[in-house]
């Protein structure tokens, strides 16, 4: 991790599936990253993606150049779908940390019987030989917050204390960026993932 | 104090469209363009007129109006858009503008939502039309007031050409003032200058040439290319557009000793090439797509007889398809140079599901999809278009896919060709009020015999809910005429038209067995809100379960390809996840009737 004008520079990848909120998510770090003053760049996936296809958002923290990610040279990855974190492993640093959501989404290619989800507990195990690995379903958590669409932001939570973006600030952009009527649930699913990272 | 802001490179665009007093915006949905106009549509206290326009080709038109009349206009489109566009846009540029007239022309290499990878710097080439080419989202709202300035003091239009990367990337982005004071509109009658007659057109084409190496000069003088020349490199790396800052941090990481020309404008800045090529003996070009770049140079070196080594797609140091990174950039260093720089790969070897997007739970495509294919039969011919509906490639329904609109002329031309077999084509309501009317009076004017069918989901879908003239409300939400597609059907002469309800398959496949029946065009036109703009729009449905009890595990159901039918292969049952919309239809599928409402 090199330092550019006294900040440090993470890059991040935030993997998933269209439609879980991959996009809410890195917009909840970028508006906290200019908030702090960290330069920030990020690359997302619009369009075809969002009718339940494969998602990768790019984010780089304290980067000055382009938003895409070189291969190998992201230092964390948030993977909000267990396979989906496999799929995109190309881009993480070897040793690097991957804090990934356990609920699997089964693609319309496994429900017509044309291919097949990996398990679950293989996924995380193969995982583990490689990179430092966090693993929780985050879907079960965001429940347990008050609804499972703040699954995104129980994930934000969760990476958050490996960010060189205050606490406060994802926090005031959390609120910032979800519906009006669900900030407390999101704090709390935000608290709650934060929590089972520094707890693992 | 300057104001910081986190955006997506497309609301960067439309913030320098409002920095650089734009009066009027028209365009076309497309991704990665759609956020531009959406962007400044949504703007509290709007003093431009804004409009989704039915085509590029009414886009282009629509803001040549407005710059003729001495404004600034913008048109927005994706690159395949500028080919609907390229007829006016062509003779414009011999006409030339009064106001300043941006063409913002969004390119997607690697084919992320596109059907081709064409490179819109050529277009600008062609039509000797100066071209913008942004590196970051930044420098891509920065340039926007500097072409509406550029483009009125040459009286041309411009090309501002975002890549994917630009258009949906994001950066913390410095903001400008916004001006208030805006020219009132006034068209000059310049016959001379705005009917191309070939008395005038001939004239314009010679001024068109004639100001080619001012505009370069200015180009170059502009701070959106910048030489750094360092003393001792042999070396030269010349970058464009966004494909630079990956050729720049790559240097920086490497710490590699060599010159370097970043280039975001065309005409190339000539002057800087040429003061590059007498300091080096070996230059390496990085740029997406097209070699435009280093054809240029290649001739600026021949012509000065500097035998410099130029490298890029020529010798394939440098792939001319799909898009570039910093990994394509240490590819080619490596090739060109032999240096050892070759990024270290290591996935991990598990077997993944391909997860490719698909129709929506409860989109109603689908179910027209399955009615179709039912009525007409394996043996038929589907010529399909542009839309989500693409994604129908699963049903068997789509066959064919080349451009807006081509659905219907295509299934014309495999009829005259004297294909015996039943042809039905679809196309989506927006992609119909595109080009798709052109194509159905054609059809009908030429009898072909042929079924369409009019996906009608009541909004230009795919690209991000954009309204057409069919769902009855401008961009702006005000009300406007809902054109009937059944009426303009009927009116252009369509002798058998019918209206359904695909969620209804017994109705829908009764309307396609008549269509199949009927000698001549026929069009049925299937009709029924998109599941996500429904939703939004307040439609509730009551979602649906399997009995286990009666599920007697045939599967029909799951091979409907319905998102939310998963099949439990532990007790051989189907069961319905919560992605359910409570369409119906695969209760209506079902034989065993194990499929109902959930009880309230």
């Amino acid at each position: 991790m090199s330092e550019r004008a006294g900040v440090k520079k993470i890059d991040l990848l935030i993997t998933g599936v269209g439609g879980q909120g991959a996009i809410l998510a890195s917009d909840i770090i970028g508006k906290a990253a200019v908030v702090s003053g960290i330069p920030i760049r990020a690359a997302e996936t619009h369009g075809m993606a969002q009718r339940g296809g494969s998602v990768v958002n790019h984010i780089r923290l304290g980067s000055d150049f382009g938003s895409m990610i070189p291969k190998k040279g992201a230092d964390i990855m948030l993977a909000l779908e267990p396979m989906e974190a496999v799929r995109y492993l190309d881009f993480l640093k070897d040793g690097g940390v991957i804090i990934v959501n356990t609920q699997p989404i089964i693609p319309v290619t496994v429900t017509s019987g044309m291919a097949k989800y990996p398990d679950v507990q293989e996924i995380l195990d193969t995982l583990s030989e490689k990179y430092i690995v966090k693993a929780f379903n985050a879907d079960d958590l965001a429940y347990e917050a008050g609804s499972r669409l703040a699954m995104n932001v129980a994930m934000v939570g969760a990476v958050s204390g490996y960010l060189p973006v205050p606490k406060e600030s994802l926090l005031e952009s959390v609120k910032a960026l979800v519906p009006q009527k669900t900030i407390e649930i999101n704090v709390r699913a935000f608290e709650m993932g934060r929590r089972k990272v520094e707890e693992s | 104090m300057t104001t910081r802001e986190y955006m997506l490179g497309n609301v960067a665009i439309a913030r320098g469209l409002l920095e650089g007093g734009v009066q009027l915006a028209a365009g076309y949905p497309g991704t990665p363009s759609s956020e531009i106009i959406d962007t400044l549509a949504s703007r509290e206290g709007r003093d431009y007129y804004i409009e989704w326009s039915v085509n590029e080709k009414v886009a282009m038109e629509v803001a040549v109006g407005a710059a003729w009349a001495g404004v600034r206009s913008v048109v927005t489109m994706k690159h395949v858009g500028l080919n609907v566009a390229a007829d006016p846009f062509m003779t414009l540029a011999y006409a030339g503008t009064k106001g300043g007239l941006i063409a913002i022309v969004a390119d997607d290499p690697s084919c992320h939502s596109s059907q081709n990878e064409q490179d819109t710097r050529r277009y600008a080439q062609f039509a000797l039309v100066p071209c913008f080419d942004p590196s970051t989202p930044q420098e891509a709202k920065d340039m926007i007031p500097y072409a509406f300035e550029f483009s009125e003091k040459f009286e041309i239009p411009v090309i501002f050409r975002p890549t994917t990367r630009i258009s949906h990337g994001k950066s913390d982005i410095e903001l400008g003032g916004i001006p208030t004071d805006k020219p009132e509109p006034n068209f000059e009658k310049l016959l001379d200058r705005w009917v191309m007659l070939p008395k005038n057109a001939r004239p314009r084409h010679t001024h068109l040439l004639s100001i080619q190496k001012a505009m370069e000069d200015a180009l170059a003088e502009s701070p959106w290319n910048s030489l750094e020349l360092k003393p001792d490199a042999k070396l030269g790396v010349i970058g464009a557009g966004i494909a630079s800052v990956y050729a720049k941090e790559a240097l920086e990481e490497l710490g590699l000793e060599a010159s370097f020309l970043k280039i975001g404008t065309y005409p190339v800045p000539k002057k800087l090439i040429l003061e590059m090529l007498e300091t080096v003996n070996a230059v390496l070009i990085f740029e997406e797509l097209e070699p435009i770049v280093e054809e240029q140079v290649k001739l600026i070196a021949q012509e000065a007889g500097l035998p410099v080594t130029v490298m890029g797609k020529a010798g394939s140091f440098v792939p001319r398809e799909g898009e570039l990174d910093i990994s394509a950039f240490l590819e080619a260093l490596k090739k060109a140079f032999d240096l050892d720089v070759e990024p270290e790969t290591g996935s991990i070897s598990l077997e993944l599901a391909p997860r490719p997007p698909a129709l929506c739970a409860g989109c109603s495509h689908r179910a027209t999809f399955y009615s179709m294919k039912k009525v007409f039969g394996k043996d038929a011919i589907y010529p399909s278009d542009i839309g989500c509906y693409t994604l129908g490639i699963q049903s068997g329904t789509v066959e064919t896919t080349l451009c807006m609109g081509s659905s219907i002329s295509i299934a014309s031309g495999l009829y005259h060709a004297g294909e015996k077999r039943p042809i039905c084509c679809s196309i989506g309501d927006s992609t119909f009020f595109h080009t798709g009317m052109n194509s159905l009076l054609n059809a009908v004017f030429n009898k072909a015999n042929i079924t369409v069918t009019i996906l009608d989901n009541r909004i230009t879908a795919m690209t991000g809910h954009q309204p057409n003239p069919g769902v009855g409300y401008t961009i702006t939400g005000e009300p406007t005429v809902e054109v009937s597609l059944a009426e303009l059907c009927r009116a252009m002469g369509t002798g058998s038209v019918a209206v359904v309800d695909p969620y209804n398959l017994e109705e829908t496949q009764e309307a396609f067995k008549a269509a199949k029946d009927f000698e001549g065009t026929a069009v049925v036109i299937a009709k029924q809100p998109c599941v996500i703009s429904g939703k939004r729009a307040g439609i509730k449905r009551i979602p649906y379960v399997v009995d286990p009890e009666k599920c007697e595990g045939c599967k029909q159901c799951v091979k409907f390809g319905c998102p939310a039918i998963e099949f439990d292969e532990e007790n051989k049952r189907a069961v319905i996840t919560a992605l359910c919309s409570g369409c119906g239809v695969c209760a209506q599928i079902c034989k065993f009737d194990a499929i109902r409402e959930v009880k309230r």
